[in-house]
């Protein structure tokens, strides 16, 4: 489903601080299977998953998409490619403050314009699916860490992605909502999505829900 | 209670809605109302050219306020040449222009 | 369309719901705005009206009206002078006018006494505005009694009041006759307050008040033209003053809308980062935005704008009452016709909601350079 080829991404290009996150990575990601980018900070984990999700361009190299080519993509259709294939669950969750559980997930759909009680319908659907229909209203601030992930994960499906994104998911979790969240990730894929997440947390590398961990160090991939 | 308050801010375009046509309808309101002033303000047309009046009542404090336009530019300072001006209205209506008109032209015509 | 249409709703229901955040802030801004739009509309709708209404009522004001001056004050028109003017072509009719003022020691006020030339108020008879039936309470057929300059008491009947709806320019108003009147400030037979005149050819009436001016050196005449200028031009200059007096308030707010409006909090460039992240395009940043300056100065245009209206057309202004009273004990109560500047409320729709939109879109640049991946890096 994702190709890379030969994948570059450098910072700062030309500057004295001149930085090489990745450095030539080729990788074929499978679609419907559970994949899990692991390496210790700083390895290129995250800006792997920055240019598999069409957030960033590669420096140089090839990505595929679905056989296609998006490395070259302007920057308007990255974004319409990105608002419909990929849903993204950051580390931080980056919910926005102030607003309601309800109002955050159904946040990526108002550029699209489907009709508001669809989305609505949608998001009310998602949230009971993630145990969340009583804290609808909730200002998400209120809310606990796992509840605020089920949040991001809800606000990531809403506009039905073939791609769910997760970068350190269980970085903020204990251990109880970790293995709930692996249990989410293994009903995705079995529903059809493809899931790449990043983590060095062993709980979710030794998950059974994970189908394939790709190992990563200094911005390469090595053999595990 | 929540929920109550998002129904809340839905009403927000309704409103506005509600205000933009309270804006047209002010204009209507305004054309109506001009068309039943119409009989009062000929009335007041024929007091006025009836008894002669040239200005408005709208300031009696002084002649040169109640008056502005049978005022000279003395008026305002006749108490003494150097007096400030003390009537509130009278610092906010200027003395007419053409006050001078014809006593300049007399002058001119000494010289 | 129909999607455009949803856009537009999802987008103004986030801006909505992002202002509610900080509810108490946004609505004292649209308060204070409000507040700002409906002094400026109440001063511009009245001044507007106002200066209308006095051109529409004074359109047959005497043509033309002969002073005598005396040591730069008004002074009587002696006998002699409506002879002299006789003589000058062009004249058509003539009339020596008796008018004066009478400050009334009860309440204070003065008063504008004035022996109609029409000649239809019998002697011993006043005819008087509305506005001194409400002060002095009199009706019709009371007495009352006024003390003259001499020191004598002059008792007068109320024949009649003029209507309640030509206060604005009646309300002080004492009308009597003739001979009461000069008996009363002791006038000498033959001397006038002034001179009225009218002109046979309009094209005429600057010509004639030359030659008046030059025939009668110790005259200045007064042309209806010029007094309706007088009143064309009135409250423009108030108008100036209230804006002076404002401009610091404006200064105020603009700074205050300014800081509100174009500061970009890094709260917001974060949340700007997330929405980018999660596929917004910084066209629809932009959009979002643009609905939230005009929503913000929109509602207070038409809330300014509406509340100015009932204030000035259906309350009279009430709140310019004490401006416009100054130490005057008598106000007329009026009602004036809406005569609505259509140019001027545009240019205040244009100065309320352009700048203040634009202020909002200023900082949106920056979301431009947001990279949506930003938003992986916190």
């Amino acid at each position: 489903m994702i190709e890379l080829a030969d994948v570059r991404k450098v910072f700062n290009q030309g500057q004295h601080n001149e930085f090489r996150a990745l450095d030539g990575i080729n990788l074929s990601i499978e679609a419907n299977r559970v994949t899990a980018i692991c390496g210790p900070s700083g390895s290129g984990k995250t800006t792997l998953l920055t240019l598999i999700g069409c957030l960033a361009r590669p420096t140089s190299g090839r990505a595929r998409f679905k056989g296609e080519d998006i490395s070259g993509l302007p920057e308007r259709f990255l974004t319409q490619l990105r608002r419909r294939s990929f849903g993204f669950v950051f580390q931080q969750f980056n919910l926005i403050r102030g607003l309601s559980a309800e109002e955050n997930v159904m946040l990526p759909a108002a550029p699209c314009g489907r009709p508001q009680h669809e989305v609505r319908a949608k998001a009310a659907m998602l949230l009971d699916q993630l145990q969340l229909a009583h804290r609808r209203d909730a200002k998400v601030e209120w809310l606990s860490g796992g509840e605020q992930q089920r949040v991001a994960i809800a606000r990531a499906l809403i506009n039905d992605p073939e791609v769910l994104i997760a970068d350190e998911p269980t970085a903020n979790l204990d251990t109880t909502l970790a293995r709930e969240f692996l249990a989410i990730l293994d009903g995705f894929a079995s529903a059809g999505r493809t899931v790449i997440l990043s983590s060095h947390d062993p709980l979710v590398i030794q998950s059974a829900a994970v189908h394939r961990v790709i190992n990563m160090r200094d911005g390469r991939i090595v053999a595990a | 209670m929540l929920i109550r308050s998002f129904n809340k801010r839905r009403l927000v375009l309704p409103c506005l809605a509600v205000a933009l046509l309270g804006f047209a309808m002010s204009f209507v309101d305004a054309a109506l109302l001009r068309k039943q002033h119409a009989v009062r303000i000929e009335a007041n047309r024929a007091l006025a050219e009836r008894l002669g009046l040239t200005d408005l009542a709208l300031f009696t404090e002084a002649r040169y306020t109640r008056h502005p336009s049978q005022a000279d530019r003395h008026a305002a300072f006749q108490d003494h040449p150097l007096a400030l001006e003390h009537f509130p209205t009278g610092s906010l209506i200027i003395p007419p222009s053409h006050s001078h008109a014809y006593l300049d032209r007399t002058a001119a015509r000494a010289d | 369309m129909r999607i455009w249409i949803e856009q537009q709703r999802a987008l103004i229901d986030f801006t909505l719901a992002s202002l509610a955040r900080r509810k108490a802030k946004n609505l004292g801004l649209l308060a204070v705005y409000t507040l700002l739009v409906f002094v400026l509309a109440s001063v511009t709708l009245f001044s507007h009206a106002l200066r209308h209404e006095a051109t529409r009522v004074l359109a047959d004001s005497p043509e033309l009206i002969l002073q005598r001056m005396v040591a730069g004050r008004h002074d009587l028109i002696p006998p002699g002078y409506l002879d002299k003017i006789g003589k000058i072509r062009g004249v058509q009719k003539m009339e020596g006018r008796l008018w004066g003022y009478y400050y009334d020691p009860v309440i204070k006020a003065n008063y504008t006494f004035m022996a109609p030339t029409a000649g239809d108020v019998e002697r011993g008879t006043i005819v008087i505005g509305s506005g001194l039936e409400r002060i002095r309470g009199l009706t019709q057929e009371t007495g009352i009694s006024f003390r003259a300059y001499s020191g004598k008491l002059y008792s007068f009947i109320v024949a009649d009041i003029l209507p309640h709806d030509s206060e604005l320019i009646s309300a002080d108003l004492v009308l009597m006759h003739a001979d009461d009147f000069r008996d009363f400030f002791g006038f000498p037979a033959g001397h006038y307050t002034d001179i009225t005149l009218s002109v046979a050819n309009p094209q005429e009436v600057r010509n004639v008040a030359a030659k008046l001016a030059a025939a009668l050196p110790d005259s200045r005449p007064i042309l209806r033209e010029e007094v309706l200028r007088t009143y064309a031009s009135i409250f423009d200059w108030r108008e100036g003053i209230v804006l002076a007096i404002l401009s610091g308030a404006i200064l105020a707010f603009a700074i205050l809308a300014w800081d509100k409006a174009a500061g970009l909090s890094a709260e917001e460039k974060r949340e700007i980062g997330i929405l980018k992240a999660i596929g917004w395009e910084t066209g629809d940043v932009i959009r979002m935005k643009l609905w939230e300056g005009v929503l913000i100065s929109l509602t207070a245009f038409l809330l300014g704008y509406l509340a100015a209206y009932l204030h000035v057309f259906y309350a009279g202004g009430i709140l310019f009452e004490p401006v416009l009273k100054g130490w005057s004990v008598l106000y007329p109560r009026f009602q004036l016709t809406p005569e609505i500047d259509g140019l001027a409320v545009v240019t205040l729709g244009f100065f309320t909601v352009i700048p203040y939109t634009a202020a909002v879109l200023v900082p949106i640049w920056r979301a431009a350079t947001t990279d949506p991946d930003a938003a992986m890096r916190s």
